[in-house]
């Protein structure tokens, strides 16, 4: 039998990074339309830091998030339409709420060392009936051994399947291979990968854990998404029909999807030298986009916020640490 | 010097914290018990070293105990819910640092007086005490529309209670920063970062106003809301003087520095609502005191 991977399209979700939050329910609609013409099984949507996340910290949608939500599901045809959900930001009350409108799936994102914080999502999420994966965050930051207590964490809250994020873009295949292979040795639930393209190697991470046993994979049209964008979801489909592996897609409805609605967005996913240096320093990559203003508003390189931000060690979410950063080092560069 | 008798209910880190403060820092107050489930817990150990009394079945004894006036809970939110009716009925005054939300929301600095007189005192949370009086300070300048708060904390300083009911906080704040914050709407995000040395809770505040900021009176604001602060939570410091951030939207930060009387200096999410609530209770036996005196 040959082997079948499970590609869940997040353009709607983390493509919503690199077109700052900007998704009218049209456009939304749209795409999902098409990834549901052609054959795409999953299909995540909603702010790029989740549900709820539309705020001053990471950008304000410029639709409603759940007239947004509803497009897509109205134009999902069989696709799941999943929402991302990260503890800290969005709550169980919003997860209920598009429940209720017919979201089937919810990963729960959690930094890679903080699976704890999901326990009351994901048990919510099975109890209403849904598809519950744990997703864990920046995962370049720990070594297999605690990335399995995690996710051992979240099969004991009742996740189906649990998700390595290579958030920051900054592993290389290896890295990818040794976290895969050992989750997939040491865990019954399926495993899944979700890669940035900030040091050029989503198509060759993906790859990889592919290869190490992975279940699911992260795609997004043209790439689209935070940093330098994730793995071009029609790009997947391609290298993994050439290798024989079953997607459950037609190959040319899904480069159709792409070449319809991306370039139509006006965003065009590239390793300039910010997402480079975001891959290089191992932060979190929607930081791409804030670095460049607050670089812009003190006068910066945004390339020394980012290597800053990594020397810190902060995590997912934190953007407010790039204002704080660049305003030190403004401050440094006054007094010199 | 006569006192006023209090009990610690939960012998927890906060618990603990608490007990240390009382001793160390607190002039009015003299704690007469403990109340716990585990003979063996660290803080019902402790308790017995320093010669407090302590009890291991239920609170009973507590209730039963008219000298002691004043109760800190430092269980669980949902274990206050079911020992505030008691608290009160035995006309013990309650000092909250559960999320159980059953009193007004105080934080001292903005409200405490409002409030004085309550049976109830709920301590809201830790970002809410460390965020709610930046909001109110630029509140008292002009109208805020919208206020949202992010506190960021060391992963070892959130217990289980925390992570298991991160909903709670998010959704206790928000309500917080409208409340006390006085803001028309308010939103609150909580990230945990497990970086070692662990970091300070640090906090950012943007307050969105109706009208164009008026950033001198804001600053000037500030300054004197936070100088009130740091006289009961030495270690809070503004990092980032109130800034412009997009339209209309003040932006601020503050660290929270612990003053390590139990819990480690990087916990100050856990030492400002324990400086809170020791503040409080300390400034309420003072005037019960010097009321009993006159």
């Amino acid at each position: 039998m040959a082997k079948k991977i499970r590609i869940i399209d997040t353009t709607l979700r983390d493509g919503s990074h690199a077109i700052r939050h900007t998704y009218s329910p049209e456009q939304a609609g749209k795409i999902a339309a098409a990834l549901a013409k052609a054959g795409a099984p999953t299909i995540e949507c909603g702010h790029g830091d989740g549900i709820s996340g539309s705020s001053c910290q990471y950008g304000f949608m410029k639709y409603d998030e759940y007239e947004v939500l509803q497009a897509v599901l109205d134009n999902a045809g069989d696709a799941k339409v999943g929402i991302l959900l990260l503890p800290g930001i969005g709550t169980v009350e919003d997860l209920k709420r598009a429940h209720e409108m017919g979201a089937g799936l919810v990963r729960v994102a959690t930094h890679v060392t903080e699976a704890d914080v999901g326990e009351q999502h994901i048990k919510m999420a099975r109890e209403l009936g849904m598809e519950a994966i744990g997703f864990l965050m920046m995962s370049h930051m720990e070594p297999p051994e605690k990335i399995l207590e995690q996710a051992k964490k979240f099969e004991s809250y009742g996740a189906s399947a649990v998700y390595m994020a290579d958030s920051a873009g900054a592993m290389v295949p290896d890295d990818a291979a040794a976290r895969v292979s050992y989750l997939k040795e040491h865990l019954s639930l399926p495993v899944g990968f979700h890669a940035h393209n900030n040091l050029g190697l989503a198509i060759g991470n993906s790859l990889a854990a592919v290869n190490a046993g992975a279940d699911y994979i992260d795609g997004t049209l043209r790439g689209l998404g935070a940093g330098a964008g994730n793995a071009p979801h029609e790009v997947l489909t391609a290298v993994f029909h050439k290798l024989g592996i079953e997607t459950g897609e037609d190959l040319y409805a899904i480069m159709d999807a792409a070449e319809d609605n991306i370039p139509e967005l006006g965003v065009q996913m590239i390793i300039d030298k910010y997402a480079l240096s975001i891959g290089y320093a191992g932060v979190y990559s929607s930081f791409f986009l804030h670095a460049k203003r607050a670089a812009d508003r003190y006068g910066l390189d945004a390339r020394d916020i980012l290597i800053e931000l990594g020397r810190l060690r902060t995590v997912g979410g934190q953007e407010d640490m790039i204002l704080d950063v660049a305003y030190r080092l403004a401050q440094q560069k006054k007094e010199k | 010097m006569k006192k006023i008798k209090c009990a610690i209910v939960g012998p927890g880190n906060i618990g603990i914290d608490l007990m240390e403060k009382i001793r160390k820092r607190s002039q009015n107050l003299e704690l007469a018990m403990m109340v716990g489930i585990y003979e063996d817990s660290v803080g019902i150990v402790k308790a017995k070293e320093y010669g407090v009394r302590t009890e291991i079945h239920g609170l009973q004894p507590l209730l039963d105990d008219p000298e002691i006036e004043v109760v800190f809970e430092a269980t669980s939110a949902s274990q206050h819910l079911k020992n505030a009716p008691l608290y009160k009925e035995a006309g013990k005054k309650a000092f909250d640092l559960t999320p159980a939300a059953v009193g007004p929301y105080v934080v001292p600095v903005v409200n405490f007086e409002e409030h004085f007189d309550s049976a109830n005192i709920n301590l809201v949370t830790c970002g809410g005490q460390a965020t709610t009086p930046i909001v109110a300070a630029v509140s008292r300048v002009q109208e805020v529309e919208y206020a949202e708060i992010v506190s960021t904390l060391a992963s070892k300083s959130a217990g289980p209670g925390t992570r298991i009911n991160i909903d709670e906080f998010t959704e206790t704040t928000s309500a917080a920063l409208v409340k006390v914050g006085g803001a028309k709407r308010g939103k609150a995000i909580i990230i945990l970062n497990p970086a070692e040395p662990p970091l300070m809770m640090r906090n950012t505040v943007y307050c969105r106003t109706k009208d164009a900021p008026d950033l001198a009176a804001i600053r000037e604001s500030v300054g004197r809301m936070v100088a009130e602060l740091q006289k009961y939570v030495p270690g809070y410091r503004v990092t980032m003087e109130p800034e412009l951030s997009g339209d209309n939207t003040v932006v601020t930060m503050v660290q929270v520095e612990g003053s390590g009387d139990y819990l480690p200096p990087y916990a100050g999410n856990l030492d400002i609502i324990t400086c809170a609530a020791v503040h409080m209770a300390d400034t309420w036996a003072a005037r019960k005191l010097e009321g009993g005196r006159r």
